[in-house]
């Protein structure tokens, strides 16, 4: 008996759940952009310089952002031991893609520019297919949590692989994979100079419609089934509008070449995309398509109040920490990046 | 349930999935954690010396640190990511203790190294060289920490403390932090995994300088590195046996079980002596053994005529308070592994320790047999620290958790294909990994230091990656 007890979360447990999404909103906002940029590498490139102009936007943060991930799986097993038991369980084929995915993304960002050009054209397919992999999969599975994944009494999986990939999730995946390239796309025309800036914000032009246009139909989508599946779920319609109108936003400023304002507006997006996800959860953390009474909740999954507390202190004191000197990097590296001998502007954030 | 596909049970491919994934990541984390730190003094030593020598060293080595971290760092996920996967009941029934250290050491840790890495890679001419050389420290801190707060949770796992068990959900609970973070298995196997992780790099620095001696490249910054890192393994070694030792007598008290089996001691016995070596099986009936009288005795206990508690004796104890079932590991995978290790880590003592008089008596670059033998010597590092491990893990079976939770109960209820694609999947990618990454070491390692910085370091100063 796992304790599936249908009580409201105590204020530590909702703190958590709130803690848990601003990690991933974190992961998801930095970590994204990263994945827009290996996506988008074989298209803004003419040649390898500009492969590694695109790479080296990327190159001093992305591991950094990477801990993002990191520390959300941990939080999540720490906080909420049988959501992060179940889902980590549930999803295994996907995890295990996204894994794979993600080690050669990581190996190929430090291993491409000391191979031979030709396995350095191995490693630049690499890093596209583990950045829009992952960028796809997590979509496809967040939204799985909320519209429901087969699961049986006391948090035991009943479905396969197949009952994870269904039409909403694949739009899930879809607007992650839009979302994020295009996150990657402001981020290239923020933060490189010559012909890949160019070229990455002739993607974004086109690219922001279409993202518009599937970020919409889902978060719509999202809107119009919340209701009817658990009444307690909260979704102010003020966030996924929000996110929409940002995402029009978007569209106008790429045009416009306001490229500190248009970076600025994806992540914005994302994080109403993301927010939106999870208050739409709350108060559940997984939704059982099998039985309403089998979805797993805040409570039912929580660790006790004395984990808590003291992860709680750890967070209050070292989280600031980490904010302030990720960020001061993100400073130290503010120039453009452009190709050996070319004069490089300051970035002139617009904002 | 499902549990079963040719014969083969899911707990079992966990079992390799988690033992073949991890003992390949800590192939690279102890390298980690002693280069960056050997990198750190490096540069130090340039900072203070101006001798462009250690520069070049720095540079030489900040490479190979690079190359392996990265590999560290993406085998790492999936250390995080499988608990979950493959040991779901496991992760439910301890993530109320065993999480939070995971969860602090991304926050405190992983942050740390992943954030300064990126400013000591690209923060070269950008940032001043005070504050390069800080980014350096603190990326190699963040390694020193995080090794802390995963031995902690291992050692959990290995001597449960400050924990009490819910009687509704059956779940461990944590109920001092304190007591988990100062626990006395934690204490002595942190000291234990930091100073062989040094003891790692040191033997890796000593390994290349000596090769590069012996080719006579760059005889002033080779020289140099060489002589850091015999001091260094000399002193590292000697401290990783002395926490080793002190180990053996904590285990002989918390699992004497491990004891009983890392020595094929069937029945107590007091004064007992300590095998060498032996031929044939170790069911208690050798063909051929040497022994050394009273001194397992003296390793266990500390006094000459002291207990040591036998197999049979601690299986029927076991039996009385847990229930019937067997309750002893694989001995002789016990038995072997705690050998190689203790011989390999007297083997690199005796490595530091000669290096060490060659350096005193300035005989050190004319010494080619030393500097062979020392090139060989960095096979030996990774071995001691797989077996070591392989040692402690397998030492604490049939428990997960000693005394609370069994392997088999921890495994998720999952079809084995799922493990079995997952086994052979991240097999197959961590042999290409590993293929790619030693061809590039090697590759790297024997390169001379001025050609390398001329065409590497120098040409694209803008782009780094």
């Amino acid at each position: 008996m796992l304790g599936l007890l249908t009580t409201s979360p105590s204020g530590l447990e909702q703190l958590w759940f709130g803690l848990i999404t601003v990690l991933w909103l974190g992961y998801f906002f930095l970590e994204g952009f990263d994945f827009g940029v290996g996506i988008l590498m074989p298209f803004v490139s003419k040649d390898d310089l500009d492969r590694r102009v695109t790479i080296n936007t990327i190159g001093p943060v992305w591991d950094g952002n990477e801990v993002w991930l990191l520390t959300a799986g941990g939080a999540t097993f720490a906080a909420f031991p049988l959501w992060y038991a179940t889902v980590f369980s549930g999803f295994y084929l996907a995890l295990f893609v996204i894994l794979v995915a993600l080690i050669f993304r990581g190996m190929a960002f430090e291993l491409r520019h000391r191979s031979s050009a030709s396995a350095a054209a191995w490693w630049d397919r690499a890093i596209f297919w583990g950045s829009a992999l992952p960028a796809l999969l997590w979509g496809v599975a967040f939204a799985d949590f909320v519209h429901g994944v087969p699961l049986g009494a006391n948090a035991t999986w009943t479905g396969t692989f197949f009952d994870l990939v269904k039409p909403y999730a694949l739009v899930g995946g879809l607007s992650t994979l839009s979302l994020f390239t295009l996150h990657g796309a402001t981020y290239l025309g923020l933060k490189c100079d010559g012909d890949v800036r160019d070229r990455a914000q002739r993607v974004a032009r086109w690219l922001a419609p279409v993202t518009f246009a599937i970020v919409t139909a889902f978060l719509g989508w999202t809107y119009l089934t919340a209701h009817s599946r658990h009444e307690v779920g909260l979704v102010p319609p003020l966030l996924p509008i929000a996110g929409v109108a940002a995402l029009a936003a978007v569209g106008w400023m790429v045009r416009e070449r306001l490229e500190g304002w248009a970076f600025l507006g994806t992540g914005l997006v994302i994080l109403a995309f993301f927010t939106t996800l999870m208050l739409n959860l709350y108060p559940n953390v997984l939704v059982s398509s099998v039985s309403p009474s089998d979805t797993l909740t805040i409570s039912a999954t929580a660790s006790h109040r004395y984990t808590l507390e003291v992860m709680s202190w750890v967070a209050l004191i070292f989280t600031p920490l980490v904010l302030l000197y990720q960020g001061w990097t993100y400073w130290i590296f503010k120039k453009r990046v452009t190709r050996p001998g070319a004069t490089s502007a300051p970035v002139s954030t617009n904002v | 349930m499902g549990t079963i596909m040719g014969g083969i049970s899911t707990l079992s491919l966990a079992r390799w999935h988690f033992g073949i994934t991890t003992v390949f990541h800590y192939l690279f984390v102890p390298l980690t954690i002693g280069l960056g730190m050997l990198v750190a003094v490096l540069q130090t030593a340039f900072y203070r010396t101006k001798d462009p020598a250690y520069d070049r060293m720095t540079k030489f080595f900040g490479k190979l640190f690079l190359v392996n971290f990265a590999i560290g760092v993406v085998t790492g996920i999936v250390q995080e990511f499988q608990f979950g996967m493959d040991w779901s009941r496991y992760s439910t029934f301890v993530g109320n203790i065993f999480g939070a250290p995971l969860a602090i050491e991304a926050l405190l840790a992983f942050f740390m190294e992943s954030t300064f890495l990126g400013v000591w890679i690209f923060g070269r001419g950008r940032v001043s060289e005070r504050i390069h050389l800080m980014s350096i420290w603190l990326a190699s801190l963040g390694t020193i920490l995080s090794a802390a707060f995963i031995v902690a949770a291992n050692s959990w796992m290995q001597h449960p403390v400050g924990f009490s068990i819910d009687p509704v959900s059956h779940q461990a609970v944590m109920t001092n932090f304190w007591a988990v973070m100062t626990n006395s298995t934690f204490l002595l196997a942190y000291g234990h995994v930091l100073f062989s992780a040094f003891l790692t790099g040191a033997v890796f620095m000593l390994a290349i300088a000596a090769w590069h001696l012996r080719q006579g490249h760059d005889l002033a910054g080779f020289g140099k590195a060489a002589r850091i890192a015999i001091v260094a393994t000399l002193i590292t070694a000697v401290g990783t046996m002395f926490l080793g030792d002190s180990q053996a007598k904590q285990m002989e008290q918390q699992q004497p079980m491990k004891m009983a089996a890392a020595e094929a001691l069937y029945n107590s016995a007091y004064g007992a002596s300590f095998s060498l070596l032996t031929i044939g099986d170790l069911s208690g009936q050798p063909i051929f053994q040497v022994r050394v009288p009273h001194i397992l005795s003296v390793l266990a206990t500390n006094t000459w005529n002291g207990k040591v508690q036998g197999i049979n004796q601690l299986q029927a104890e076991a039996t009385a308070k847990y229930g019937a079932g067997s309750y002893v590991p694989v001995i002789w995978v016990l038995y072997w592994t705690f050998r190689i290790m203790v011989g390999l880590g007297i083997l690199l003592f005796v490595v530091g320790g000669v290096g060490l008089w060659l350096m005193k008596r300035k005989r050190l670059e004319q010494s080619k047999h030393f500097l062979r033998f020392a090139s060989w010597m960095i096979l030996a590092p990774f071995v001691a620290n797989s077996v070591g491990w392989i040692f402690t893990e397998i030492g604490r079976q049939p428990w997960v958790v000693y005394g609370l939770l069994k392997t088999s109960d921890a495994v998720t209820i999952i079809a084995p294909g799922y493990v079995a694609a997952s086994l052979v999947g991240f097999t197959s990618v961590y042999t290409l990994l590993a293929v790619v990454e030693i061809g590039l070491m090697i590759r790297l390692a024997r390169v001379p230091t001025p050609v390398l910085s001329d065409t590497e370091v120098d040409a694209l100063p803008e782009l780094i990656y």
